[in-house]
């Protein structure tokens, strides 16, 4: 049987403001455990929540950017729950009533496919704490340094069909955070989270398979792994003549295994009502322009910029501003070179490479703007063959200054110079009397095929210096005489 | 000098007539002597209350003293105290010191008044007799073996017996006005927003609301004029100028609206009761006013649709209490469950564990719709009840509770009863209105109260009213028997 795959993703997104959502406690990673907690973090008794302005401008800035109906009126509720590193006993969250209603983000998912995953809505909360469980000697240890952070969950319409999809999906909207500076983006520190809900159903079937949900990814790598992994599980479960449980799963991305958590049975009631210490909070027509106007460029609007002002084609302005990083190192270097096309193609590929070779941020590359410039201005001028570049490039990696010094110091300069080039090729046909006789002799369908051997001859003899154009051209009259 | 109200307090220590460390001390003395009887104190800050004073009277002696400087109060034990307990009068918080000031404890510290104590209250502001306290129940002066109303039955008891001149309290279904006329004193419960809750520790955080128990309106107007700010620490609080209370206390009551809801006169009202607000109202009509008959037809929804949401409330609020961070914790957990489980079980008291059952019963799947949806239509409803009366008349005037104070024991098998004791007080908290008690006579030698219950904001307008009926009337001056 033929299976398709539905996946619906809940993000969570941490939000980069300086305080906690609902108390003044810096939001900082990494200090000492419990220094980050205030008296309202601590739920001590009787300390009330103050909503942050600065959560509800970024959620804001969210929903413009994917498209979708702010809310005017929204409503922080109580999730109830006990847990020791939720300290009031409840999450305050929103349900009824989010700040960010349904909208949607298109997807490019190269070779000119394009797909639109519908956003049902996204909603203001607070992060919990940690909970420690290593260390205590059986015992565990809270941190609530984290409890209070702003969160938004964002949480999609179950429309993409693939694990390609949902990972597009995922890069997306890291892509619309981090542009927007309302994320920090940093998978690692825990800034963006992923719960995949994922069922299958025969190809054709409407009706939507028993999901499963695997809970917390921290990386566009886990999550690709996870649902490959779950989508063969549901498969051979069904075809075995099994049912699909439905419940909470967890992907552990070192041994590559998931495990079930819980059942929805085991689930909690969680109770929620809307919280009396906090009020609905209005936001006008008014306050929603002035923050749309305060927008930083978004990915879409840029890729579009950088097709209409840099000459770029749709996927590689697409790729360049998937990371707002990229674009500006892009964007500087390209004003230096004037070079746009090949310092995006550089930018795609070499540099990218090395930067992932080496897990280094484009933003912290020890190849500048300036340095990338240097180069492309030499290959552009000739200077450089592109096999050559790619040497100099290696070099400029290794800290071994800009291109032009690297140039002289190695004598990397190509060769286009017609006397030189002549006296190489005279070289190569003088010991070469029987190729030459040969070529000379045969069809000129079959020349062609023959030059390449001249050619690779002189280029061994220039050390690859050799200005390919003006070496072919060369050769060619040389050989017909 | 324990006959002082604070107006008298306050024009004495400008006189120079006595100063706060000798009023304080003699209130000190006072408690220390007599408090073994009513157990109204759960603690008494005799050193910080000594220090405050002496340094109110520097303040006195320097000039520019702000009104209330060196007045000795006694404060509510819901309201948190940097360095001094605040147990909520439960096992749970037995231990439990806040690093923080209520905001009505730092607004009378900054006015220089001197705190006493803290004290008792029914556990976590339930209930409705002092007797769900963790640290035993409090007895009313007028009548020892009986209640003194609740949840702020210490700070009613300590003023009634003269061991505070006044005390902050809070209000969530009447806390303030039933043991106020239970116990023959002035209580105002401000209207929601009016006063920051920034610091009082929450029962129903959509109905508490903090105010004062004292022995005359004039006073209350005094009190509240340094407890009521705008405060940015609570969302709830509104942002609106604190008027001068006392600014029209002496105002005629001529033309003033008064109206009468028949439906606070009806079955469950003690006969004798309901004659004393007769009567008050015919004293409210030899003033000037004039009596108007209105309806609030949702009257007799009021308790069922408050004790859903004041314990949907609660079961969410008190989840704090895990003994993870503070308060009690039981011995020897054996796992997260056990130390959840055993922790409040034994910090909480019967009625406490009664509220969060109720509560989280009407939150839970499947109940939400008939329970917590339902009672807020209810509220709506109540609310909307008395938008409509105030439309014809400026102050609405009923008993305050169905008769006077009942022995210890009598209601406690009974929670419906019990419940039922706030039954003319608790719709103005649903509705969020400013409401107040004095007291209109006696019954059986105990006190009867008298409730006005304001528009919104309108404290100056109730006070006004209830300081013009003390001043044509005694009631308010008769001490309990006993009470020198």
């Amino acid at each position: 049987m033929q299976w398709e795959t539905v996946i619906g993703l809940e993000v969570h997104v941490q939000l980069a403001t300086k305080t906690k959502i609902f108390s003044g406690a810096s939001t900082a990673f990494g200090a000492e455990p419990n220094t980050q907690a205030c008296a309202i973090d601590l739920a001590l008794p009787g300390t009330l929540p103050v909503a942050n302005e600065q959560a509800f401008r970024f959620a804001t800035m969210f929903g413009l950017a994917v498209n979708a109906e702010i809310g005017k009126r929204s409503v922080f509720e109580r999730k109830n729950y006990f847990y020791p590193d939720l300290p009031k006993g409840y999450q305050t969250t929103q349900l009824a009533e989010p700040i960010v209603g349904a909208g949607f983000v298109d997807l490019e998912l190269g070779e000119g496919r394009t797909k639109r995953v519908r956003i049902h809505h996204a909603h203001l909360e607070e992060d919990a704490g940690k909970s420690l469980h290593e260390d205590f000697a059986g015992m565990s240890g809270i941190d609530l340094n984290r409890a209070g952070t702003p969160l938004i969950e964002v949480v999609t319409e179950p429309d993409m069909r693939s694990a390609e999809e949902a990972v597009a999906f995922a890069k997306k909207l890291h892509s619309i955070v981090t542009s927007l500076e309302i994320c920090d983006g940093d998978m690692s520190q825990g800034s963006m989270r992923f719960d995949v809900n994922i069922s299958v159903r025969p190809k054709g079937q409407e009706k939507l398979g028993t999901r499963t949900e695997t809970k917390n990814l921290n990386s566009f790598k886990f999550m690709e792994e996870a649902i490959a992994l779950e989508v063969e599980r549901q498969i051979d479960v069904l075809e075995d003549g099994g049912k699909i449980r439905q419940e909470t799963r967890l992907y552990n991305g070192d041994t590559k295994k998931a495990r079930s958590m819980r059942s929805k049975e085991d689930s909690n009631d969680y109770r929620y009502f809307p919280c009396p210490d906090l009020l609905p909070v209005i936001l006008d027509d008014e306050y929603i322009e002035s923050v749309r106007k305060q927008m930083p460029e978004l990915p879409e609007a840029k890729r579009a910029r950088f097709v209409e002002q840099y000459g770029l084609s749709s996927y590689d302005a697409g790729q360049i501003t998937m990371d707002k990083f990229a674009a500006a190192f892009f964007e500087a270097s390209t004003k230096i070179s004037g070079e746009a096309k090949l310092t995006a193609n550089w930018i795609m590929a070499d540099l990218g490479a090395y930067l992932n070779r080496t897990e280094q941020r484009i933003d912290q590359s020890p190849v500048t703007p300036e340095l990338l410039a240097g180069l492309v201005v030499r290959v552009k001028d000739g200077t450089l063959s592109s096999k050559i570049a790619k040497q100099v490039f290696e070099a400029i990696c290794n800290g071994e200054g800009d291109a032009d010094t690297i140039i002289e110091t190695k004598g990397l300069k190509q060769v286009s110079d017609t006397g030189a080039l002549e006296k190489i090729i005279d070289d190569i046909l003088a010991a070469n009397t029987a190729q030459v006789e040969g070529y000379r002799a045969a069809a000129e369908d079959k020349r062609a095929k023959m030059l390449g051997f001249f050619v690779g001859q002189a280029m061994k003899a220039s050390k690859g210096q050799a200005n390919p154009q003006a070496l072919n051209e060369l050769l060619i009259k040389k050989l017909n005489g | 000098m324990h006959q002082f109200t604070i107006a008298e307090l306050v024009k004495g220590l400008r006189n120079k007539d006595f100063s706060s460390t000798e009023v304080t001390q003699h209130y000190l003395d006072r408690i220390a002597r007599l408090d073994k009887t009513y157990n109204s104190f759960i603690t008494v800050t005799a050193d910080i209350a000594l220090q405050q004073a002496a340094a109110a009277d520097a303040r006195l002696a320097a000039g520019n003293a702000p009104a209330l400087c060196g007045v000795p109060i006694a404060h509510k034990d819901i309201f948190c105290t940097t360095g001094v307990r605040t147990s909520c009068a439960s096992k749970m918080l037995d231990k439990f010191i806040a690093p923080y000031n209520a905001t009505i404890v730092e607004n009378y510290l900054n006015s220089g008044v001197v705190m006493l104590g803290k004290t008792n209250m029914d556990e976590f502001a339930m209930g409705s007799s002092n007797e769900t306290s963790w640290y035993g129940p409090v007895k009313n002066p007028w009548a020892i073996d009986c209640v003194p109303g609740g949840s702020s039955g210490g700070s009613a008891a300590a003023v009634a017996a003269h061991l505070a001149p006044a005390a902050t309290a809070s209000d969530t279904g009447g806390s303030i006005r039933q043991p106020a006329a239970l116990c023959g004193l002035t209580g105002i419960k401000p209207t929601y927003g009016r006063v920051s809750r920034w610091g009082m520790i929450a029962f129903a955080s959509s109905l508490d609301q903090a105010g004062i128990l004292s022995r005359t309106a004039e006073d209350a107007a005094i009190l509240l004029n340094d407890m009521a700010s705008f405060d940015a620490k609570d969302s709830t609080c509104v942002e609106r100028e604190v008027p001068d209370y006392t600014a029209d206390l002496n105002k005629s009551l001529k033309g003033l609206r008064i109206g009468v809801p028949k439906e606070y006169f009806g079955e469950g009202l003690n006969p004798n009761t309901a004659q004393l607000v007769e009567d008050a109202i015919k004293v409210y009509e030899s003033l000037g006013a004039t009596i108007h008959s209105v309806s609030l037809p949702h009257t007799h929804l009021a308790v069922p649709a408050y004790y859903v949401i004041a314990p949907a409330e609660c079961s969410a609020n008190l989840s704090r209490f895990d003994g993870v961070r503070y308060g009690h914790r039981c011995e020897n957990p054996k796992d997260l469950n056990d130390l959840y489980m055993r922790s409040r079980s034994e910090g909480f008291g019967a009625e406490v564990k009664r509220r969060i059952l109720v509560g989280a019963y009407a939150l839970s799947a499947g109940y939400y719709d008939a329970y917590y949806s339902k009672a807020q239509k209810v509220r709506r409803l109540i609310k909307q009840d008395f938008v409509d009366a105030f439309e014809s008349v400026d102050v609405i005037l009923g008993p305050t509770s169905p008769s006077p104070a009942f022995q210890f024991g009598s209601k406690t098998k009974d929670p419906v009863a019990m419940y039922l004791e706030d039954i003319y007080t608790i719709a103005t908290n649903l509705a969020g209105l400013p409401g107040l008690s004095i007291p209109c006579g006696l019954v059986d030698n105990k006190p009867v109260g008298l409730q006005l219950i304001g528009n919104f904001f309108a404290e100056g307008q109730l006070l006004n009213a209830a300081h013009q009926f003390q001043q044509a009337t005694n009631f308010h001056q008769q001490s309990a028997p006993g009470i020198e």
